[in-house]
């Protein structure tokens, strides 16, 4: 079952593409077609692994070997480094790559030049030896693919939702009139003059 | 809605559905004008707007290729979208935010009030302020604008609280939730702003003006509007007598249609605008239709655009609440002692998550210091600049050399080496807005450069002398007695206003001119 099927709370991000396996059917099927997978654990107690049916989750890839999958997960996280968010996250990424590979022969050459030119032992370096490999290929197209794909990717998951506190929409709750659109309390009120009635308050 | 026959020569045909085409198309059909409206996307509507931030992007934005060149920063970290504009009916009115300042009496002696500044192109307005300010007047009750005429202020939220208190504490005073065509009660058969955010997106309670739920079913009433979508301008023709006559264009099915027509309005958004008339090119007008002035896609401005983030302590959660309510009036002023000539409003922006880190940061941030921001995504405040830019003669709109569209039509370029007033500008505002954030207790605070052009202006700019741009103070071509531009293009330059109030007010007028001018049978 996707993730973002399950973690979405009446709102659809984009299509998330991760399967959070019933342990019984893993394996699936399919993951002989792929060439690759990258698989983790949801953190016991975050707020995935409570709605998901299992913490296990996988990404399936159809270009990429498992290793510069592995590979590709690290880099995704050294240029957008959060230290509490599940790897989960960060796999969309991989998974962006890998169908980007699949779909595109420039962007083929790109990416795996640019996994071959950072070398299989980049994921367990030091974040300081991995920063220092980035910044030495920073002005290249490698670099710049990766950095858009990151930030394409990785901030528009329910995971990443549901990690960063957004609520995504809220016309299908009423908007935020009367759920909080105000209820900053760390400053005074702002003058009438300046701001204007709120509707969503009953008059006095 | 009324079928009008591709040869029929009686036809205003009107290219474009946004602020100007789909207000004109409203104002001509109502004084019962037959219209033909192409908007190149197709329809939307309240229940059809996505509520997911990338499938929305790409439901509304106007995706075909563009290319950029000059040195401006857009060029490095835009390549792919150096202009966002919206192909949906409705047109950037879908889209936009809802901000409908007015550009001040100054701005528009441009010229005159700021001098011979080197390296610009700067002209005066052909038109008085006291002319264009009763049109605002008419545009402002159109769009129920707040704070205007009787209309309340919208509340405020969260978000505002922390621009207002820290703009308060250096000491501005015209600090308010800003004019906005966004309900702040119901009114025009549209629901009041329940600050859902999402304004970008398409609003879905209709609590924003767009043309796509007001002007075009209006229009569509009359019966005098036969409204083509998906239907795509690649050319507009002329005659041995020089006046306009046909629109050549692809419909929804891809085949190539021509209608005939007495008067032509071009609404396309800046940089289309200047394309097509470009494409239009014939052995009259060899440089461009209405071109003998070689000013078609000259003088493009975008505005001084950028970015101030603040981060907290304390949660905010920007993204609750109307995205743009709150500004800051006190720098919209021309003071050469701050070092650039115009002015400039500050104004709250809050961005969807997906969208903050594409739209938001310099493309050259990434690592620990791009990780703090966004882990501080729910404690962040913005704001982005909205300054004057200076017009200059080679920031321009031409046609790629290389780059072609789906349809095999050569597509816009888009160049811009900034003037350094611009930079200036820039600078001042981003430490201005740093200021506001650091006076409420900001823990840091982060800029953005120049961020993909969302205003698009100037680029067949009215003038009084032709000599100097591409159409009269009634967007009617210098060079083509039937042919009108009737969007943003026909600024004759930008303000520190966001343009749509003004591209609608122009628009009013223009429909005015245009309704005698048929009465009288001279058009």
């Amino acid at each position: 079952m996707p993730i973002s099927r399950v973690a979405a709370h009446g709102h659809e991000p984009r299509p998330g593409g991760i399967d959070v396996n019933n342990s019984s059917s893993f394996p699936r099927r399919n993951f002989l077609a792929a060439s690759g997978i990258v698989t983790g654990l949801l953190a016991a107690g975050g707020p995935l692994s409570l709605i998901a049916p299992s913490r296990a989750w996988s990404v399936e890839l159809h270009r990429l070997t498992s290793a510069q999958g592995a590979t590709l997960l690290s880099v995704a996280r050294t240029i957008a480094p959060h230290d509490g968010l599940e790897d989960a996250a960060y796999a969309l990424v991989v998974k962006a790559a890998d169908a980007a590979v699949a779909a595109d022969e420039h962007a083929r050459t790109t990416i795996l030049s640019g996994l071959e030119h950072l070398g299989g032992d980049f994921a367990s370096r030091p974040e300081a030896a991995r920063i220092e490999a980035l910044k030495a290929v920073e002005s290249t197209e490698f670099f710049r693919m990766l950095r858009s794909m990151t930030l394409g990717n990785l901030y528009s998951s329910a995971i990443a939702y549901a990690h960063f506190g957004y609520e995504g929409e809220a016309f299908t709750k009423g908007g935020y009139l009367t759920r909080g659109f105000d209820d900053l309390d760390w400053l005074p009120d702002v003058p009438l003059q300046d701001s204007g009635p709120n509707p969503g308050r009953a008059p006095r | 809605m009324v079928q009008i026959a591709h040869d029929d020569s009686n036809a205003v045909v009107i290219i474009g559905s946004g602020a100007g085409g789909g207000t004109l198309a409203h104002e001509l059909t109502r004084r019962g004008i037959k219209v033909v409206l192409l908007e190149a996307g197709a329809r939307q509507s309240l229940a059809s707007f996505s509520q997911n931030p990338g499938e929305a992007f790409v439901q509304l934005t106007w995706l075909d290729p563009r290319t950029t060149s000059g040195s401006s920063s857009v060029s490095q970290d835009y390549p792919g979208l150096p202009s966002w504009t919206a192909k949906t009916l409705g047109g950037t009115t879908v889209h936009w935010t809802g901000a409908t300042p007015r550009i001040q009496p100054w701005e528009v002696r441009a010229r005159t009030t700021y001098g011979d500044v080197a390296g610009t192109s700067l002209i005066d307005w052909p038109i008085e302020y006291a002319e264009l300010e009763r049109y605002y007047e008419l545009a402002e009750r159109r769009l129920v604008v707040t704070r205007r005429h009787g209309n309340p202020g919208l509340p405020a939220s969260n978000h505002f609280k922390v621009m207002y208190h820290g703009a308060r504490r250096i000491g501005y005073k015209r600090v308010h939730t800003g004019h906005l065509a966004i309900n702040s009660q119901p009114a025009d058969g549209r629901g009041l702003c329940i600050q859902q955010g999402f304004c970008v997106q398409g609003c879905k309670t209709a609590a924003k003006w767009s043309t796509l739920y007001t002007e075009i079913p209006r229009a569509e009433a009359t019966g005098n509007l036969d409204l083509r979508l998906q239907s795509h301008a690649t050319r507009i023709e002329h005659g041995a007598d020089g006046r306009v006559n046909a629109v050549v264009y692809r419909d929804a099915g891809g085949q190539e249609q021509r209608q005939k027509a007495r008067l032509v309005c071009v609404a396309c958004n800046s940089v289309e605008t200047a394309r097509l008339l470009l494409l239009s090119e014939s052995a009259r007008f060899p440089n461009g239709l209405a071109n003998s002035s070689d000013q078609v896609g000259r003088n493009y401005c975008r505005h001084t655009a950028g970015f101030v983030w603040g981060v907290f302590e304390k949660p905010i959660r920007f993204w609750r609440g109307t995205t743009l309510a709150g500004i800051i009036e006190d720098e919209t002023r021309h003071d050469p002692a701050r070092g650039f000539a115009g002015g400039y409003h500050l104004e709250l922006a809050a961005l969807d998550l997906p969208s903050l880190p594409l739209a938001g940061f310099p493309a050259t941030l990434w690592g620990r210091e791009l990780g703090f921001l966004m882990d501080h995504y729910d404690r962040m405040a913005g704001m982005l600049v909205n300054g004057e830019d200076m017009p200059r003669a080679t920031n321009r709109i031409t046609l790629s050399a290389s780059v072609k569209d789906r349809l095999g039509i050569p597509v816009a370029n888009i160049h811009v080496d900034e003037h350094p007033n611009d930079a200036a500008m820039r600078a001042h505002a981003q430490r201005q807005g740093a200021a506001v954030y650091q006076a409420v207790g900001a823990l840091r605070t982060a800029t953005s450069r120049q961020t993909p052009a969302t205003h698009n202006m100037c680029t067949a700019r009215m003038s009084r002398n032709p000599r100097d741009g591409v159409t009269d103070a009634h967007g009617r071509a210098h060079d083509v007695p039937n042919l009108f531009v009737s969007d943003g293009s026909a600024l004759s330059t930008p303000g520190s206003a966001n343009p749509t109030l003004t591209i609608v007010a122009l628009a009013l007028r223009q429909a005015e001119h245009i309704a005698a001018g048929m009465s009288r049978r001279d058009m």
